[in-house]
């Protein structure tokens, strides 16, 4: 059987899989399965029983978030099933991967999803910088329609479906799923108040499911080949394959589809070709810019959710990003934050006000300004902007690399201060 | 006033919206696109077209990063300036283009109009870092001589495209 159902069908020519191709590798046998002869909440039975967890970045239990849509019966009108192709975590590249090279399974996974909620319309909402991907998925939507998996009564059944692809106009929160809904809408992409969440209450007040791309990819093969193949794919308890992926001073930065569970050693050391010569690892940000840093002594912590969680940090979107031991950790998280700092929609006051008071005290380190009061100023902003204190996880994910720096990286800030500069310029 | 052309770019993605005015961002792209970016006539007709005031027009189009509320090159230079790419010293690539570009910093255009640089965060290329792109382009693993490669080919074609559309050229051609 497939170990790598994502990415197993891809070229090597990089160019999207034809609806041909895609057909003579199995793909959309799952759909016309589920729309003939099962029913919605098989779909969600069987998803659920995978263990199947979001790959956006929270780790939530996919089935269950379909769960909470109210059926049909007990709702009035529309519900919407949103695919968010948003992606603009920095360090994150690998959703483009999927939309680029395998747009149907994209699409398969979608239509699965939308017969599980028995929703009738789709919104693919892509980034502006994926051009080429919402190229091609446009192309692969128009293929769709014309065998029949889209439109009116697909492959013969009731269940009736548009889908629109929806291009971004950039924006961090864009992708935050209640910022989505709201750009989606056509305003600002602010969030929203939880709960009501956006099963219940989502795009235009209607009950609505946002998935991230790779979990959606991953619908058809579970369906095709059932919950115990799927956990078999991982080496741990969280089910699966992950697109993991490296990026920094390693010899082979790219992506690679493992199984879940997988140790950030053999990524760096096997699949990334280890540290570019000259260099040698400090430390990583496993899952993208909002996870916290973990070091040398966590390369053989699985790579899943709760045993990164475990080890303090998330495992976010499991792409990577290695800090080497010639670059300052003060200036890669001063860089980090001004990302956050300039994203920041502004919506509450600790984000608005704290990340540029974070970035100011960050650069005045970097520039051989500090003074040590400013590490408890930072550590007091690492609580301020924390869980729970702020309208989003905006704010709470642009202090988790700060906080782990203060704490891995300690001696590295304090020399900033006592030597006033940075020690890593010559 | 909104050209023809115009009118029906807005009209299709009211179409493929949830709500008329949920097509206000496409509505303000599709101007960009023919525009180059949104100035304070072009926001008021297309607010009046989406039966909005400019005010709240404008608060969109001043949240999203890719909306310009003031007027760029013809073509725009993204750089990324996101971890990866800091990582493996886009700054220094930064220094290069600013030099070769003739301009001082992030958010100027060159004088004959024809680049403006603007950073951008992660492009979602960072195993290409550093990367950029130009206009719906993207560029990977960008080193100094591929830095001068990209803007060079943009010169000559432009250049190209200009001569040929100038009626001196045509003119030549006829002889
Ligand atoms: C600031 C912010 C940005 C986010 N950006 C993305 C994104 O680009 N893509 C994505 O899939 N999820 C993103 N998320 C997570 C989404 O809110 C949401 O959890 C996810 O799309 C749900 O999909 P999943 O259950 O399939 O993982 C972001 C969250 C936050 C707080
Ligand atoms: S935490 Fe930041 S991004 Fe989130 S709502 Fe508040 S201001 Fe906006
Ligand atoms: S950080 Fe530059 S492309 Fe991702």
């Amino acid at each position: 059987m497939i170990d790598s159902p994502l990415t197993h069908a891809m070229k090597p020519t990089k160019e999207a899989l034809a609806i041909d191709e895609y057909e003579d590798a199995g793909g959309y046998a799952a759909l016309r399965t589920a729309v003939t002869e099962m029913t919605p909440f098989d779909v969600t039975a069987a998803v659920t029983d995978s263990n199947l967890r979001g790959r956006g970045g929270a780790g939530f239990p996919t089935g269950k978030k379909w769960s909470f849509v109210p059926p049909p019966g007990k709702r009035t009108g529309a519900a919407y099933l949103v695919v968010n192709a948003d992606e603009m975590e920095p360090g994150t590249f690998k959703d483009r991967l999927l939309l680029e090279q395998n747009p149907h399974l994209v699409l398969e996974g979608a239509l699965a999803a939308a017969f599980a909620i028995q929703a009738q319309t789709v919104y693919v909402f892509v980034r502006w910088a994926y051009a080429k991907a919402a190229q091609r998925l446009t192309k692969a939507i128009i293929e769709a329609q014309r065998r029949g998996y889209i439109g009116d009564n697909v492959l013969g059944s009731k269940f009736c479906v548009r889908v629109h692809v929806h291009t971004s106009h950039g924006r961090y929160l864009c992708g935050e799923e209640t910022g989505l809904l709201n750009a989606l809408e056509g305003k600002r992409a602010s969030p929203r108040s939880k709960p009501p969440f956006p099963q219940v209450v989502g795009l235009l007040g209607r009950p609505t499911v946002v998935n991230n791309v790779e979990t959606l990819c991953n619908i058809p093969p579970i369906l095709r080949n059932g919950a115990a193949w799927f956990k078999a794919l991982s080496k741990t308890g969280d089910s699966g394959t992950k697109l993991y992926g490296a990026s920094g001073r390693v010899n082979a930065p790219g992506l690679w589809e493992l199984p879940m569970g997988t140790t950030p050693r053999e990524i760096i050391e096997k699949h990334a070709g280890g540290m570019k010569s000259g260099y040698n690892l400090r430390g990583f940000l496993p899952g993208g810019a909002s996870t916290d840093f973990l070091t040398d002594r966590h390369l053989d912590v699985p790579m899943d959710f709760d045993a990164m969680q475990k080890a303090g940090s998330r495992l976010g979107t499991g792409t990577m990003i290695v800090l080497d031991d010639r670059t300052c950790p003060v200036a890669m998280v001063h860089n980090l934050v001004t990302f956050f700092a300039r994203e920041s929609c502004g919506w509450c006051t600790p984000c608005r006000d704290g990340l540029p008071w974070t970035q100011n005290i960050l650069a005045d380190i970097e520039q051989g300004r500090g003074r040590p009061e400013d590490l408890d100023r930072l550590e007091l902003h690492c609580k301020l902007l924390g869980p729970g204190r702020t309208f989003c996880a905006l704010a709470p994910g642009a202090v988790e690399p700060l906080q782990s720096a203060l704490k891995y990286f300690r001696e590295d800030f304090e020399r900033h201060i006592t030597e006033k500069r940075c020690p890593y310029k010559h | 006033m909104l050209t023809q052309e115009e009118r029906a770019a807005i009209s299709e993605g009211c179409d493929s919206s949830p709500s008329a005015r949920a097509a206000a961002p496409h509505a303000l792209g599709a101007v960009q696109a023919s525009r180059g970016w949104i100035s304070d006539e072009s926001l008021s007709d297309i607010a009046e077209f989406l039966h909005m005031t400019p005010a709240e027009l404008d608060s969109i189009a001043t949240f999203y990063n890719r909306i310009y509320r003031s007027p760029v090159g013809r073509h725009v230079i993204l750089l990324c300036d996101s971890v990866s790419c800091w990582i493996m010293d886009y700054e220094y690539l930064l220094n290069h283009l600013l030099t070769k570009l003739g301009i001082s910093g992030f958010g100027e255009t060159t004088k004959d109009g024809m680049f403006t640089l603007l950073p951008s965060a992660c492009l979602g290329a960072c195993d290409h870092a550093p990367a950029m792109m130009v206009d719906r382009e993207l560029f990977g693993d960008l080193t100094r001589q591929s830095i001068d490669t990209i803007i060079d080919q943009y010169r000559i074609k432009d250049g190209d495209r200009r001569t040929a559309q100038s009626p001196l050229a045509t003119g030549r051609k006829e002889q």
